[in-house]
């Protein structure tokens, strides 16, 4: 098996997805002869051509929006936002077309479309090159949102979102996308969406986390015996799983790199509350970054949550 | 160096039948009697349909509703040159459209009325659901277009919205992606010059919107949009072009709002009656009734007829949608995705 990054599998999972489906085609700015700005694309308009390999001009919306006309015309786009802080014009497309046409067509017309964009921080880059919103798509049903932590995942939720017949958001943690590898089957795989992965079990606090904060906080409990939960897919969430560890811990600490007000923690925290407040025996903590914007580069460690705040917030839980 | 002139642009108007009922024979599509016919029966359901939804309105049996009175020729003389394959993707403004094609008279009521089950586009036509974020549908035509066209599929694809609608981004959006990829895509905008309150010179600068292609590396063409020969030899001429491989065309059929925006807005607030008055004179079904008298196409029992059959059917419209039972209110959840979430599954049983 090979030891692949991040970019390397999703690559794979765009390479295998194409061959074995016709359907699939993969548009965006600079996903052909540049092969991505990332190289996630790297060698696939020479495999594929570029009627399946579209260099679109520089139009975000336009992006989104030709991929729901191809998605409900009967293909499977894969659109490609450069980066999530460029989202925002397509937003539109994603809100008021891709998350209810199946729903305003009473089931006549469908989208099953893909929408990959790098996000978050920690990468060093200019402005809206760091963002991490995903929360506000998570509040738009109709739209599933997909956060892979590592290569393997990477791999497998792609997969599963090409094939998916809805709508998919699919955030790639950019920090992440040189920063490890792991053993990624050459084989045909799916991780289910909608189901997260227990990374470490532990008995004495959950810790929830997703994309790029899920090596912070494996680093983090490394002296702890915490239970430690990676999301995967954001929208729908599994509550499941995480409550059946809150129930074996009492105690939950969820991790995002983006700003608390209105973060996807709030939902998840609000869930324990409702079906599994009378297991708990201390506040349910939230790890998050400020209330301001992202910053510039100079200042984003002092944004970004580190190992050393989750450690103290573990520490204060578990001192109930 | 001396400055040169890199580029300049004309643009054309078609008109070929005019107010008194005179048709330009040169320019003239080729139609028969019985097609003559059928485009004016078509006109009299559209305009009969477009009354009997504002009686409903005012009687509290369909909700706010945009009125089409006007734009019949615009509507019927464009979608009559599509062909069952193509793709259409309309605004709401568009009913004319969708009664020419055959969509039932009772979805487009029900749909009026509130019920979302109306937007159900029958399995025999490719008609995209009425987009009512004004021009954002125009990237989904292109898309569809790129679709058709990576299929091998002999089909064009047709877009309608209003003047409005060439202010937004997804216009120019759209048309750029069009264009660079020479897609097999018509746009047809309905410049009715109102976009509630605001009239078309507050909405461009430029003296057509059908030059306006010409920056997007297509043509654009105005045709008089109460002309329904005019319109339909463009529409014709355009599809023609897209399904074999000539890529997009712009299509401006200069036409009239004649009623408000919708039910729920008063032009009288912001347009002078007088303008009103003077397009009144240029209806586009007196027009046509005008050259088909001319041509001993009409007569006092055809129009009847005529009439009668249009309010036969929307009476019927009428009546069907009336007798579809209201949703349940499970099926708040239907079709929202696939499958169900978890959450959604638990919440469609909460009382």
């Amino acid at each position: 098996m090979a030891q692949l990054t991040m970019v390397q599998a999703i690559n794979l999972a765009l390479r295998q997805e194409m061959e074995r489906d016709d359907r699939v085609v993969v548009l965006g700015e600079d996903v052909g002869r540049d092969g991505g700005v990332f190289r996630v694309t790297e060698g696939l308009l020479e495999r594929f051509g570029a009627e399946r390999l579209i260099d679109t001009p520089l139009a975000e919306s336009a992006i989104v929006g030709a991929a729901i006309g191809m998605a409900a015309y009967g293909l499977r786009p894969v659109a490609e936002i450069q980066f999530m802080g460029f989202i925002y014009a397509a937003v539109d497309q994603l809100f008021a077309h891709a998350a209810r046409l199946r729903s305003r067509s009473r089931g006549r017309y469908t989208c099953p479309l893909v929408v990959r964009t790098p996000y978050g921080g920690g990468i060093k880059a200019p402005e809206l090159h760091e963002e991490s919103t995903e929360a506000f798509f998570c509040h738009m049903p109709g739209i599933k949102v997909v956060v892979p932590s590592g290569p393997y995942s990477a791999k497998g939720l792609l997969t599963a979102a090409i094939r998916d017949p809805d709508p998919v958001l699919f955030l790639e943690p950019t920090r992440l996308y040189r920063m490890m590898r792991e053993e990624v089957p050459e084989d045909d795989y799916t991780l289910p969406l909608g189901q997260a992965r227990v990374v470490r079990e532990g008995t004495a606090v959950t810790v929830i986390a997703w994309g790029g904060m899920l090596e912070r906080v494996l680093k983090a409990v490394v002296p702890y015996d915490a239970d430690v939960i990676d999301l995967l897919t954001l929208n729908p969430f599994d509550g499941a799983t995480v409550l059946a560890s809150v129930r074996k811990t009492g105690r939950a600490v969820i991790v995002h790199e983006a700003a608390k007000t209105g973060g996807f923690g709030a939902e998840i925290a609000a869930t324990i509350a409702e079906e599994g407040i009378l297991h708990l025996r201390g506040p349910v903590l939230r790890v998050a970054a400020p209330d301001v914007t992202m910053p510039l580069p100079k200042m984003e460690e002092h944004y970004l949550p580190g190992v050393e705040q989750i450690t103290r917030t573990i520490d204060e839980v578990l001192r109930y | 160096m001396p400055e040169e002139v890199l580029a300049t642009f004309t643009v054309r108007r078609l008109s070929i039948l005019n107010e008194s009922g005179d048709a330009d024979e040169g320019l003239m599509p080729p139609l028969s009697d019985a097609e003559i016919r059928r485009m004016h029966e078509l006109m009299v359901l559209a305009r009969t349909f477009d009354e009997r939804a504002l009686t409903l309105q005012r009687e509290g049996r369909l909700g706010t509703y945009p009125p089409i009175l006007g734009q019949e020729a615009a509507q019927v003389g464009s979608a009559l040159a599509l062909h069952p394959a193509d793709w259409v993707f309309p605004s709401f403004r568009e009913m004319g459209v969708h009664l020419t094609l055959g969509y039932p008279i009772h979805l487009l009521f029900q749909y009026w009325a509130g019920d979302g089950r109306g937007l159900r586009t029958p399995e025999n036509l490719t008609i995209f659901p009425i987009c009512v974020s004004v021009g954002t549908h125009i990237p989904h035509a292109v898309g569809a277009a790129m679709a058709a066209r990576y299929r091998r599929d002999p089909v064009a694809v047709c877009c309608f919205f209003g003047d409005g609608a060439t202010s937004k981004g997804d216009f120019h959006e759209g048309f750029n992606l069009a264009g660079v990829f020479r897609l097999p895509v018509v746009f047809i905008c309905q410049n009715n010059q109102w976009a509630i309150s605001v009239p078309l010179q507050r909405q461009t600068a430029a003296a057509t919107l059908a030059q306006k292609a010409v920056a997007y590396g297509f043509e654009g063409v105005q045709v008089d949009g109460n002309d329904v020969f005019a319109v339909h030899r463009a529409a014709r001429e355009a599809l023609d072009k897209a399904r074999s491989g000539g890529g997009p065309t712009f299509i401006e059929c200069l036409t009239y709002r004649m009623a408000d925006h919708t039910t729920a807005d008063d032009a009288a607030r912001y347009r002078p009656q007088e303008e009103v008055e003077t397009w009144r004179g240029r209806d586009p079904i007196l027009r046509l009734e005008r050259f088909m008298t001319q041509r001993g196409l009409w007569s006092e029992e055809y129009a009847r007829e005529t009439k009668e059959a249009a309010t036969k059917a929307v009476d019927e419209g009428v009546r069907t949608m009336e007798a579809s039972p209201p949703p349940a209110p499970e099926e708040l959840f239907d079709h929202t995705g696939a499958t169900l979430t978890p959450r959604q599954a638990a919440q469609r049983k909460e009382p």
